[in-house]
């Protein structure tokens, strides 16, 4: 990936509101067409790094280039290539979801029958003609990221888009950001879901207090860790002194009402497990970004 | 182009929708226009009636001249029972020649406007009798003068006030509620240049400045409270738009300071409020002291406030528009800067 190919460039940008280092010597880039994500915590400096990069915010040292420009001052001439989905919705009083999405298009020069396109985009045809206040939070979300789109810009930034919404509407909005994906945009985002990232992403970034901790493709990330396997079983189905001497247990230990085996090697202890009919209640959980998460800081993840 | 008539439009239909402002535009201005409009109805034209028993030249003359009204009685007993209680000040009688006047002593001043009217009639009636030529001669001849009626600067004052309160509030309030609920960066991040968002906003403005002043005037000039328009009144309208403008600079101001729209409100009346006060919104600023009548010249609403009732009202020309113009270009200037020197796209 070359620079001149990548869409995002970042290099050792900081920012900081008094002493507070908001965003702390970050660098990364974001080829053409690839979907990256900024995960975190709250506070961790993700709105903060994508408004740098949106030209939304100067940045107090470092160099952002985007599309080969730099976004600040306010480069008019990359606006009409970059969509903005603000974390908070931004919206005109008192319009409806498809007046909201015309007078967006307008800023941008598109014409109205856009809007119903980008409606039945985001699954809100149905509420073309409601009050944007008479939304609910999750479709707000929605019509906030169609009045990104409007203009099909080459890339999308989306500030947690899937915030607030129920995993339904989560999982239909994922429909939609990979649609936009194979219409072969950029897409950078931020959200507080790991799991969510590991599906979506062609690679994260894990920010912390201001600074990227890694950044690299979420099964990478994963891999890289050589965290264990947990097996987890239900109480009484087999005893910790027999579990721990399966072949490939690493470690065996048990609470009130499931039994957790840890292991490197799954294949023969789920076989183990079956052939011994001990398998109710069974679940299984490889390694997550979660786990990198707490790898990384020492700290439980909490979204 | 069609951004600045899409974000026009967009910006109507929110005004349009937003029935509290519609109220606070039309119907608030619209109430103190009534109310003030019926109370002060007779207020100018106020004659004084007395009883009047008998007939003859004098009443005749007196009922020509239009000094005083008459309330007949046939009974002269029941007229000056009607003096007693306090119902009417005097009480003509006329037996033939003899002319006597009953009067109350309770309202002097009124007591001896009547008598010396009357006096006056009597005096003059004697003269011709005699058949000599009078030694003085006394000519009164009515002028138009600055008392007008009550809605004829009730109407200019209103709408100017009323104007004022909607171009204030609106852009404090739009400015406000953009930044905080961030259209502001939004729009910024679109590819359109500020002067359009702000054009199509004043575009707005002035357009509901227009329907303001259309919809006062065609309601005063309802029978009910008898506004009468002189003959140039369509100068009003260069007024009304330089005074949108002005009041609009102002919301901005108010708008750069205010960080929620409570305190934008509040900021709002704050400085609207004295100024409708002094300005001659709801009494005609002539009538008070010369200390407050200079303080007042310091608001750019007394002086829209002195143009529109030049224009509207007074049946004066251009030359009327050239004063307040020139200041009302001024203040928008001046306000206009600051407010764009204290603007801040976020919070
Ligand atoms: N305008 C500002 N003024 C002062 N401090 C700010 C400002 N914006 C952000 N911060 C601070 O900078 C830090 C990073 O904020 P940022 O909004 O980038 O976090 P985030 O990762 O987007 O968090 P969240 O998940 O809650 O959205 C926070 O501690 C925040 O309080
Ligand atoms: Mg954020």
């Amino acid at each position: 990936m070359t620079e001149e190919r990548s869409a995002v460039v970042v290099r050792d940008v900081r920012k900081s509101y008094g002493d507070l280092k908001a965003v702390d010597g970050i660098s990364f880039t974001v080829a053409e067409g690839e979907f990256f994500g900024i995960l975190g915590p709250n506070g961790a400096g993700k709105t903060t790094t994508l408004e740098i990069v949106e030209g939304l915010r100067e940045p107090d040292s470092g160099e952002v280039r985007l599309l080969g420009e730099s976004p600040w001052p306010r480069n008019v001439k990359l606006l009409p290539r970059i969509g903005v989905q603000l974390q908070a919705t931004a919206f005109f009083d008192k319009l409806t979801a498809k007046e909201q999405l015309q007078t967006f298009g307008a800023l941008y020069g598109v014409s109205a029958g856009t809007a119903a396109d980008m409606l039945e985009l985001v699954g809100l045809a149905d509420k073309a003609n409601e009050q944007e206040s008479k939304l609910s939070g999750g479709q707000r979300q929605r019509l906030s990221i169609a009045c990104a789109l409007v203009h099909d810009p080459d890339i999308v930034f989306l500030d947690e888009p899937t915030a607030a919404l129920d995993p339904q509407a989560r999982r239909n909005l994922w429909d939609v950001l990979r649609a936009i994906k194979e219409r072969g945009k950029t897409i950078v985002y931020t959200t507080h879901y790991l799991d969510e990232a590991e599906i979506l992403c062609d690679r994260v970034a894990i920010m912390d207090t201001g600074k990227i901790l890694a950044l690299d493709r979420p099964a990478v990330l994963v891999r890289g860790l050589d965290a264990p396997t947990h097996v987890t079983l239900q109480k009484g189905v087999l005893s910790v002194v027999d579990a721990s001497e399966l072949d490939g247990v690493d470690e065996a230990h048990e609470d009130e009402v499931s039994l957790t085996l840890s292991t490197r090697r799954p294949a023969p202890v789920l076989s183990a497990l079956a052939e011994r009919g001990a398998l109710d209640g069974l679940q299984v959980r490889t390694a997550t970004l979660e786990d990198v998460f707490l790898n990384l800081t020492g700290r439980e993840y909490r979204a | 182009m069609t951004a600045f008539k899409t974000l026009s439009v967009a910006m109507l239909k929110g005004f349009v929708r937003d029935k509290v402002t519609l109220f606070f535009t039309f119907l608030f201005p619209l109430m103190f226009l009534v109310i003030f409009g019926l109370v002060l109805r007779d207020a100018g034209a106020d004659k004084t009636r007395i009883a009047l028993v008998g007939d003859g030249p004098i009443v005749s003359a007196l009922r020509d001249s239009g000094a005083l009204e008459f309330e007949s009685y046939n009974d002269v007993d029941a007229a000056v029972q009607k003096v007693k209680d306090g119902d009417l000040p005097a009480a003509l009688i006329i037996r033939g020649q003899q002319v006597d006047v009953r009067f109350a002593q309770s309202d002097q001043v009124q007591s001896a406007t009547v008598l010396g009217i009357i006096n006056g009639f009597v005096d003059r009636a004697n003269l011709a009798a005699t058949g000599q030529p009078p030694t003085f001669t006394f000519a009164a001849e009515k002028v138009e003068d600055a008392s007008l009626k009550p809605i004829q600067f009730l109407t200019p004052g209103i709408l100017s006030w009323g104007v004022a309160v909607s171009a204030v509030f609106g852009s404090a309030l739009t400015l406000v509620s953009w930044r905080r609920k961030q259209v502001l960066r939004r729009i910024r991040l679109a590819p359109i240049s500020t002067a359009s968002v702000l054009s199509s906003r004043i575009l707005v403005s002035t357009g509901v400045a227009l329907v303001q002043g259309a919809t006062f005037i065609g309601v005063a000039s309802l029978p009910v409270f008898g506004l009468q328009l002189s003959g140039q009144w369509w100068l009003a309208i260069p007024l009304l738009l330089l005074g949108t403008i002005a009041f609009f600079a102002l919301g901005m101001l108010v708008g750069a300071f205010a960080k929620t729209e409570e305190a934008a409100s509040a900021a709002a009346n704050i400085v609207v409020l004295p100024m409708a006060f002094l300005s001659g919104t709801f009494f005609p600023v002539d009538q008070a002291p010369a200390w407050l009548q200079t303080v007042s010249k310091i608001f750019p609403l007394r002086h829209m406030n002195d143009g529109m009732l030049d224009v509207l009202v007074r049946g004066k020309g251009i030359e009327a528009l050239v004063v307040p113009g020139a200041i009302l270009i001024g203040f928008s200037l001046v306000v206009g800067f600051v407010a764009s020197r204290v603007f801040k796209w976020e919070e």
